[in-house]
């Protein structure tokens, strides 16, 4: 944000000094280049640059003074640079905002130690700690599971859990060997090695069900490796066959929401969109056009649609069948 | 920013740091090195007025207090100086478990869009000496929708409080439409993000989601220019507009099917009667279920698409416009 770019060296420069001050005993200059996040190399350079500055007179006992030991440094003259520069309002709206988001998930961290944090982070904060702060994270809160998960990876152990697969409608029983915690788009999900299928599998948190804690260690095995998660959760499948909808002006958000390879405005019906998905998942497809409700028509292929309609007649029926429930008897 | 350049500014707010009295543009350019020295020119003295309207535009907005004053009534000019109070971080101690908590803290930001404040805001809290460690403990890995191209301009514009005009295009319209807002806020929900605010034009408050804003965010006119209300819950305002109040609805489940409904479901026991899908095939009773929703109507895609393991009883409502969808996706082939 504002701080990147040009102001980004000028706000290193001046917490170097205070952040050696901080530790009397020195810092080996690795460590110092990671907290700052720069390379080792630009570190030196901010070091080089900040012995040449110092109080007016820039005589040899005015000027910022730095020992080096090995490959530790160490400060021995602040010229009056002890403390770092207060928060900037983006800095004091990040870490006020991730306290607050922090303070609304139970079973992540202990709530009375991130409200304290959070009371004392404020009140450095200044203004900008009391003002409506100008953005919000809201992250799914209500997982029961987060704090057994927690647990389990906190203490290497392997989970036994309930899952339900939405997909295909169904509780499935799992052994797994949990591997990290993920929060995409607000939601919680485990990444772990699933036994019973040998694979890195995602569990979504509010999916799972009856959660334990085993009694043995977690060992994904070698082969077990983290999945990359910037380019989202949902990868595509390139070679899977076909999924080809017509959706109608007020459905046009399921472009938006699902990776959809192709997007084309249609007159038919106005206002509409066709898209088209792969999946190999066909019981998925059904699903989704079934509770678009009539919002979204198959192009192709021709079974998706026979199965949608299929389903619907049945359902059908048996509301003609069985009419009205008998008075009394209903909800 | 070059390194003669940062020398100067360092040395600047050392020297302003280091005195009490004002001191003046040209004892500044007389004393700190790196400034155009006065050869009695014309050219000279604007140079180095440049290059110090510039200095100070630069250490203003990484937030250095620069304070311009006269220490006495015989000044003739004004001064500068930076109060220590007002530029040091005040001092802060954390115990270990509430340093771990900022540290998983601002790991939420990691790879979103004020990671950048976040990391400054972390290295200004161990150069105050505060010992945050967000390298151990839990293996997490927080990712936010950071690929949001009108985050930036929402975001500032809120935090200035100025008004914001951009164009924006509801899924359903096929043209965007002007909007005039007062931001309040930008927020993430479900991961995706929304801007909040006053609705200028609408005389209403409402959230538009970023990723149908068309083009970037124009601010307007000053800074200051409003306080959202102080009591305002802006997460609250985007999960507002997707329900209302809580409504009952009861359906019936075949044996072993709608598994995920019935995770959500208060079991009632078996229907008695014979209809409406009670024992009609003569094979087992059917399951009657109580759901809780706020979004009755998107209950009623999630039981259409459930087809005919799930029929609602009640309300009528609900039913009806199950029975509506499940008509329209009957002549689907």
């Amino acid at each position: 944000m504002t701080t990147a770019g040009t102001n980004e060296r000028m706000t290193r420069l001046l917490t170097l000094v205070p952040y050696l001050t901080a530790h009397p005993e020195g810092v080996p200059l690795a460590e110092a280049a990671r907290d700052f996040g720069v390379p080792e190399r630009q570190l030196r350079r901010d070091l080089e640059l900040l012995w040449m500055c110092g109080l007016p007179g820039y005589g040899p006992g005015d000027l910022i003074d730095l020992s080096f030991e090995g490959d530790r440094v160490r400060v021995t003259f602040t010229a009056g640079m002890v403390r770092p520069l207060r928060l900037t309002t983006d800095e004091a709206v990040a870490l006020v905002v991730a306290l607050r988001t922090l303070l609304e998930l139970p079973g992540l961290a202990e709530r009375e130690a991130v409200s304290r944090a959070l009371a004392k982070v404020s009140a450095v904060a200044g203004h900008a700690g009391e003002r409506v702060s100008p953005v919000a994270l809201s992250v799914d809160a209500r997982e029961q599971a987060l704090a057994v998960v927690r647990d389990a990876l906190e203490r290497r152990r392997a989970l036994h859990l309930h899952y339900y697969v939405p997909t295909r409608d169904e509780r499935t029983e799992r052994t797994v060997d949990p591997m990290r915690l993920l929060l995409v788009d607000g939601r919680w999900y485990l990444e772990a090695w699933s036994r019973e299928v040998a694979g890195v599998r995602l569990f979504r948190l509010d999916r799972i069900d009856d959660v334990q804690v085993l009694d043995e260690p977690a060992a994904p095995p070698p082969q077990a490796a983290p999945r990359d998660v910037e380019a989202g959760l949902y990868q595509p499948e390139p070679g899977a066959p076909v999924v080809r909808l017509r959706l109608a002006r007020w459905a046009r958000w399921v472009a938006e929401y699902y990776p959809v390879e192709e997007v084309r405005e249609v007159d038919d019906p106005p206002g509409g969109l066709v898209v088209v998905l792969r999946t190999h998942d066909l019981a998925w497809a059904r699903r989704l056009v079934a509770s678009l409700g009539g919002a979204a028509t198959v192009d192709a292929p021709a079974e998706l649609a026979r199965a949608v309609a299929d389903d619907a007649r049945a359902a059908l029926d048996r509301y003609a069948a069985g009419a009205r429930p008998a008075p009394g008897r209903g909800g | 920013m070059s390194a003669k350049r940062a020398e100067r500014l360092v040395n600047l707010v050392i020297a302003l740091l280091g005195t009490r009295q004002y001191v003046t543009a040209a004892r500044i350019r007389a004393t700190v090195p790196g400034y155009e020295p006065d050869d009695g020119t014309a050219r000279a003295d604007e140079a180095f007025k440049r290059m110090f309207e510039r200095d100070k535009a630069e250490l203003r907005e990484m937030g250095v207090p620069l304070e311009t004053g006269r220490t006495s009534v015989f000044d003739t000019e004004d001064g500068y100086r930076i109060a220590r109070a007002d530029y040091e971080l005040p001092e802060i101690t954390l115990t270990g478990e509430e340093a771990a908590a900022v540290g998983l803290a601002l790991r939420l930001w990691e790879s979103a869009q004020l990671a950048g404040a976040a990391h400054s805001a972390l290295v200004k809290l161990k150069a105050a000496g505060v010992e945050v460690d967000t390298g151990r403990g839990l293996p997490l890995q927080p990712r936010l929708d950071s690929d949001e191209p009108a985050f930036e301009a929402c975001y500032a514009a809120a935090r200035d409080r100025r008004a914001l005009e951009f164009d924006y295009r509801r899924p359903d319209e096929q043209e965007p439409a002007r909007r005039h807002v007062q931001p309040w806020g930008v927020v993430a929900w479900h991961g995706r993000w929304y801007l909040v605010g006053f609705d200028l034009d609408r005389q209403e408050r409402r959230s538009f989601r970023l990723s149908r804003v068309v083009g970037t965010p124009r601010a307007a006119g000053p800074a200051g220019a409003f306080e959202p209300p102080a009591d305002v819950d802006l997460a609250a305002m985007v999960a507002g507009q997707f329900g209302g109040a809580e409504q009952t609805v009861v359906v019936r489940a075949r044996p072993g099917t709608a598994v995920g409904l019935r995770r959500h479901a208060t079991p009632l026991g078996a229907a008695a009667d014979r209809a409406a899908g009670g024992t009609g095939n003569g094979g087992e009773p059917w399951d009657r279920l109580e759901l809780r929703t706020t979004e009755p109507m998107r209950l009623a895609d999630q039981l259409a698409a459930l087809g005919p393991d799930v029929l609602v009883e009640a309300p009528a409502a609900v039913r009806d416009a199950v029975i509506e969808r499940l008509t329209r996706l009957a002549t689907m082939a």
